[in-house]
């Protein structure tokens, strides 16, 4: 290519873009998919999930999509580079699945105004080419926060905390509301390991909080560590997060919450390939399928299961919301009345616990 | 400083544990880096001594050849470092980075099968009525044989360095290669065994990681681990003894705020999370500062030798 050319070609790049973009979506016959993933796929929990989802967009449109993705990206500038090479490396839409790529995500859409992007867990979308999509995770911290209530023998429960982010936050809440409804004398001890993949740090974690005497132990990081750690004392129960971990059952892990993108992924790709697709914030749960909960083994007994099955498919029919009055928050203000359900704008920015939890959020 | 519900003897005996495959890697490096060789592959040959010790301990049943494959793995990773800079005399500090993001490729690759399989568990050793003594049964006398073999290799190589004529020999070779090489010493073979060492002794403790710390295998596991090995040993100014103590102090520190977390602490976390880093650079500064040489490091270190000079 001479200069010549190329200065033309930059110039009507240049014209076009100013222009203005017609908002006309087209439909398209093949679409590059890429997915920036926080941790390795192999962790077996979080990222392993996203990219299960990722397989299954690439089973249901065969030939017409290509996918690719990098494992192991940091939060922060990182982050903004490897979006970049990926926009410029011809792909259509980009899955960002951590909540530390918000602002990554969004510089980079602004730069790259034909590339669709897709932020896990945020809540910015600054630009018409940005949406948000999350799971209502807390839905399950609810159904496990029921059997953690019933299942402890000390009466204290276990947290480990990755990043004191409203996500993590709204998990301890209703961990804590619904094991505190079925055992009055249950306390909550948080630990936060400031970090969302590292299964040294997440097993040392558990062992403080066995050490301490927490007999059920809920995990709001990656891996599988926690209930690898919770193995070597017997009596010690805990969860699959993000994945099913059916390698503890039937205990450590009794139960787990299961993240399933593969029906988003695949409807979102989907819609960019009929043209259909536009901007928008989704959030669904267990009703929407988005969040499962993981056989309950046997470990434990017949009517805790009950109960928490009730727990469960009661959020499903939409007759209960997690986040019911009358709650207070933890410096005893007033936050629900009797009744009353906490609007979903106060999830998303959550950063108080409720009454009856000890100890101080991270600022 | 509250102490609220925090038992000493079991924090004591948490740390011991914590610190392991950190003293196995900072000891290895300690020895290649005496040799006047800088390889920052650290993190590279743990995380293939913790996939190679695991896959042989869940092939074989046996978790003492699973710690002989890790060591086996960190070695044969750590050889492909000494033929790049010993005889090819590439640059030390470009291939030891190579050697770590190789290393985390390659392991993720073996892995592959691994992941969500459970090892053989291994057992502590049991020490009848010493591991039943009160607080010291606990600390000194509950582990698995890896916590005392890692405590040992410290004084070996304490002893082999500071008392006998290999290590007067390695030493030298570290100084100054060129002098070493006059007195007829085959600097590049010397160096090679040393790498060879660094590289064993970093994939047993990646392989103490995978088998007995997390038992499991996920791709990333060491997580950093062999950074903070490298800089303890430059802390502790290329000193045995220190590189346990300054081990010891990081893996206390990180289990200690995890337990003042647990137990409900009033100190605010940030300040807890970042303590562990803070006070072992501190203290092994502090202590380095205290005596009067100022350049500990190894005089030849990461410098490329060559005989016809």
């Amino acid at each position: 290519m001479d200069r010549r050319t190329l200065l033309a070609g930059a110039a009507s790049g240049l014209a076009l873009s100013l222009a203005g973009r017609a908002a006309l979506a087209q439909a398209k016959d093949k679409v590059k998919v890429g997915f920036v993933y926080v941790g390795p796929i192999g962790d077996g929990g979080w990222t392993f999930q996203h990219n299960e989802g990722r397989l299954a967009v690439e089973k249901e449109f065969g030939d017409r999509v290509e996918t690719v993705y990098q494992e192991s990206v940091p939060e922060g500038s990182d982050a903004e580079r490897v979006l970049t090479q990926m926009a410029l490396g011809g792909c259509d839409i980009i899955f960002t699945t951590s909540f530390g790529y918000m602002d990554a995500t969004n510089n980079v859409a602004a730069k790259f105004p034909n590339v669709k992007f897709e932020h896990c867990t945020g809540f910015k979308r600054e630009h018409p080419n940005v949406s948000t999509y999350n799971a209502r995770f807390y839905e399950g911290r609810a159904v496990c926060g029921t059997i953690a209530g019933m299942m402890t023998k000390s009466n204290k429960i276990g947290y480990i905390g990755s990043y004191p982010i409203p996500e993590v936050v709204m998990g301890i809440n209703a961990a804590y509301i619904h094991a505190k409804k079925v055992n009055p004398d249950v306390t909550i001890s948080v630990v936060w390991a400031y970090t969302w993949f590292d299964p040294a740090k997440e097993a040392d974690a558990a062992k403080a909080l066995i050490e301490q005497g927490v007999d059920v132990i809920l995990a709001h990081t990656d891996s599988t560590a926690p209930l690898a750690e919770a193995a070597k004392t017997p009596g010690v129960i805990g969860f699959g997060q993000a994945s099913d971990m059916a390698a503890y059952a039937p205990s450590p892990r009794v139960s787990s919450i299961i993240d399933n993108w593969a029906p988003y992924y695949v409807k979102r790709v989907g819609m960019l390939l009929d043209g259909t697709w536009q901007s928008t914030d989704a959030w669904e749960g267990i009703a929407g399928g988005e969040v499962k909960i993981g056989e309950i083994t046997e470990a434990v007994p017949a009517e805790v299961k009950a109960k928490a099955m009730e727990v469960h498919d009661a959020i499903a029919a939409g007759t209960y919301h997690p986040f019911t009055g009358p709650l207070n928050k933890q410096d005893g203000s007033a936050w629900l009345a009797e009744g009353q359900t906490a609007p979903d704008s106060d999830l998303l920015g959550m950063n108080f616990y409720v009454e009856g939890i000890q100890g101080e959020i991270p600022k | 400083m509250d102490w609220g519900g925090i038992n000493p003897a079991v924090l004591v005996a948490s740390l011991m544990t914590a610190s392991v495959p950190i003293i196995f890697a900072a000891i290895g490096e300690l020895v290649v880096e005496k040799s006047g060789v800088l390889n920052l592959g650290v993190e590279g040959m743990m995380i293939i001594g913790a996939i190679c010790g695991f896959a042989v301990a869940v092939e074989t049943g046996s978790p003492t050849l699973g710690f002989v494959g890790g060591a086996a793995g960190g070695a044969a990773l750590s050889l492909i470092f000494a033929l790049l800079t010993q005889v090819l005399m590439a640059n030390q500090v470009a291939t030891g980075l190579a050697l770590t993001l190789f290393g985390l490729g390659l392991s993720s690759l073996i892995g592959q099968g691994y992941v969500g399989v459970k090892p053989p568990p291994t057992g502590r050793l049991d020490l009848g009525p010493l591991s039943d003594m009160p607080g010291l049964g606990t600390i000194l006398f509950r582990h698995d044989v890896m916590v005392y073999l890692s405590v040992a290799a410290v004084a070996v190589v304490w002893a082999v360095l500071r008392y006998t004529r290999s290590g007067l020999v390695l030493r030298a070779v570290g100084e100054n290669h060129d002098a070493a090489h006059a007195l007829g010493y085959h600097v590049v073979r010397i160096r090679v065994l040393a790498i060879l060492f660094g590289g064993a002794m970093a994939g047993l403790g990646g392989a103490y990681l995978s088998l007995i710390r997390v038992p499991q295998w996920t791709d990333g596991i060491t997580a950093g681990a062999g950074w903070i090995a490298l800089a303890i040993v430059v802390f502790a100014s290329w000193r045995p003894w220190p590189v346990l103590l300054g081990a010891y102090l990081f893996g206390g520190i990180t289990v200690l705020q995890l337990n003042l977390q647990a137990a409900g602490s009033r100190i605010p976390v940030q300040y807890l999370s970042m303590s562990p880093y803070l006070i072992t650079i501190l203290v092994l500064v502090i202590m380095s500062a205290d005596r009067r040489r100022t350049a500990a490091a190894p005089a030849s270190l990461g410098k490329t030798f060559h005989a016809s000079r």
